[in-house]
């Protein structure tokens, strides 16, 4: 085991305190002394919340699953930065080490009308479930895995399927948005398909599909200004908002022919 | 036709909208620019362009058009706005950019909203007096232009409005390519590097007249 990287952290943090989507939602001021640098952010709301149960009081309710950046459950803006200060990472991944002692950060859940909050630090998410609902698989049955070599596609293809793929749908893309837009979340999910042999019979039907999911869910409109990318922890890149800008458009002028 | 409406009442079919509005009001400018210049060669061969232009079926078709874009273009841009402004009720406490939004990219409702009000001054000065005021009447238009620029309040005026516009399409030109899609590696940096380079270089060149003429009637020049 390696020692500390440096002296345990005083931080003051302020973190959304909301019981219910209904009832009106405020700050709440907590101390956290001697935090070790090593843990993660996860780890620090899972120590507050140890002495707030202590306390008896109620705990800060916020996603988490798999801790190591991979499922897309956690989040909050973190000094507001989603998922923290550091790129490419989730909230999970986000170790004290990043801060300094003193340092004073604000936690907030995601912002918008389309991922409300539900309580504290978490938000449903269910418009994306409905956005994927809405087009983003194939229809056809795949059968078993096919021989590794019967389907050429070609490695540029692959990789940027695979990037667009890396989506954990976390929400930080519409958090970080000025407008709240879900492109980049429904852009990933539609390229990860798009550029695939087997995602072509649908590609344009697909891309109609989803973005009306995701204009019925409310989400604003896309200002072609890269935040998104630049909050990704996954990086996805912003090239996929004009893919799926391109079979959009192709799709509706395709229906009418 | 439902289609169509559909597609434009779409997120992506507005921006769509604002996309090809702008880029057509955009190739305007290098239209207007075009005639602009003839007020540095002399009083005839200005008025003699204006003219021409101003009996051409085809320019008077695209004049129409120009019209339509201006409304479609801000109607549809304010009402963006409002929507966006609605996918986020509760605004955050602390939100810090990423580092790719630009003061151009912030400012596209007020930078825009400045230049449609430029624009309203600037149509009803010299467009309607051409179209129906005293140009029409018999005045030379080049006269008009010349001893409007020459006020150095007018001059001010336009030169403040160029450098919004610039900043305006200096985010819009190259949004405007996303939008339609147009987006790839061997071909975004060219686009993003022509657009910013004219979104600067079409607004200096206007301003460059008000600022001549305002010098000229100072006898500076």
């Amino acid at each position: 085991m390696a020692a500390a990287s440096s002296a345990n952290l005083d931080l003051t943090l302020d973190v959304w305190r909301q019981a219910s989507p209904d009832e009106r939602g405020g700050f709440q001021r907590y101390e956290m002394a001697g935090m070790s640098p090593d843990m993660s952010f996860l780890e620090l709301l899972d120590q507050l919340n140890d002495r707030l149960e202590r306390e008896g009081k109620e705990p800060i309710a916020f996603d988490h699953d798999c801790r190591e950046g991979i499922c897309g459950s956690c989040g909050f803006l973190i000094n507001g930065h989603a998922h923290g200060p550091q790129s490419g990472i989730t909230s999970c991944q986000l170790h004290l080490r990043s801060f300094r002692s003193g340092d004073h950060l604000v936690v907030e859940p995601w912002r918008s009308s389309s991922l409300p909050v539900i309580k504290d630090l978490v938000v449903d998410r269910s418009a994306f479930d409905r956005i994927i609902q809405a087009g983003g698989f194939i229809s056809a049955n795949t059968g078993s895995a096919p021989d590794a070599n019967a389907l050429p596609v070609s490695r540029t293809k692959a990789e940027l399927a695979m990037d667009a793929a890396a989506c954990i749908g976390c929400g930080a893309c519409v958090a970080t948005c000025k407008n709240a837009s879900a492109m980049l979340f429904t852009a990933a999910k539609a390229s990860q398909l798009a550029l695939l042999p087997q995602g072509q019979p649908e590609r344009h039907q697909r891309a109609v599909r989803m973005v009306e999911a995701m204009d019925d869910a409310g989400f604003g409109n896309c200002t072609n200004e890269r935040e998104c990318e630049g909050n990704c922890p996954k990086q996805i890149s912003f090239s996929h908002i004009a893919r799926l800008n391109r079979d959009y458009i192709a799709g509706k002028l395709r229906a009418v022919t | 036709m439902r289609w169509l409406f559909e597609l434009l009442s779409s997120s992506i079919g507005k921006k769509l909208l604002m996309a090809l509005t702008g880029l057509f009001l955009f190739s305007f400018l290098v239209v207007h620019l075009y005639g602009n210049l003839f007020l540095f060669v002399s009083e005839e061969a200005f008025n003699e362009h204006a003219h021409s232009f101003a009996s051409n079926v085809i320019i008077r078709t695209i004049e129409a058009l120009l019209f339509l874009a201006i409304v479609a273009h801000a109607f549809t841009g304010l009402y963006l706005a409002r929507q966006n402004r609605l996918a986020r009720p509760v605004r955050y406490r602390r939100h810090r950019a990423a580092g790719t939004r630009t003061l151009a990219s912030r400012s596209m409702l007020i930078t825009g909203s400045v230049v449609f009000i430029f624009l309203v001054i600037h149509l009803r000065g010299f467009f309607y007096e051409t179209r129906f005021g005293s140009v029409y009447g018999g005045e030379s238009l080049y006269v008009l232009v010349t001893e409007t620029f020459a006020i150095p309040g007018y001059a001010a005026l336009y030169v403040v409005a160029m450098i919004l516009l610039a900043v305006h399409l200096a985010h819009g030109v190259q949004s405007a390519f996303r939008s339609l899609g147009i987006e790839s590696a061997r071909y975004t940096p060219a686009i993003r590097a022509v657009g910013l380079f004219l979104a600067v270089a079409l607004p200096a060149a206007f301003a460059s007249m008000p600022i001549y003429f305002v010098l000229q009637s100072g006898g500076v020049i």
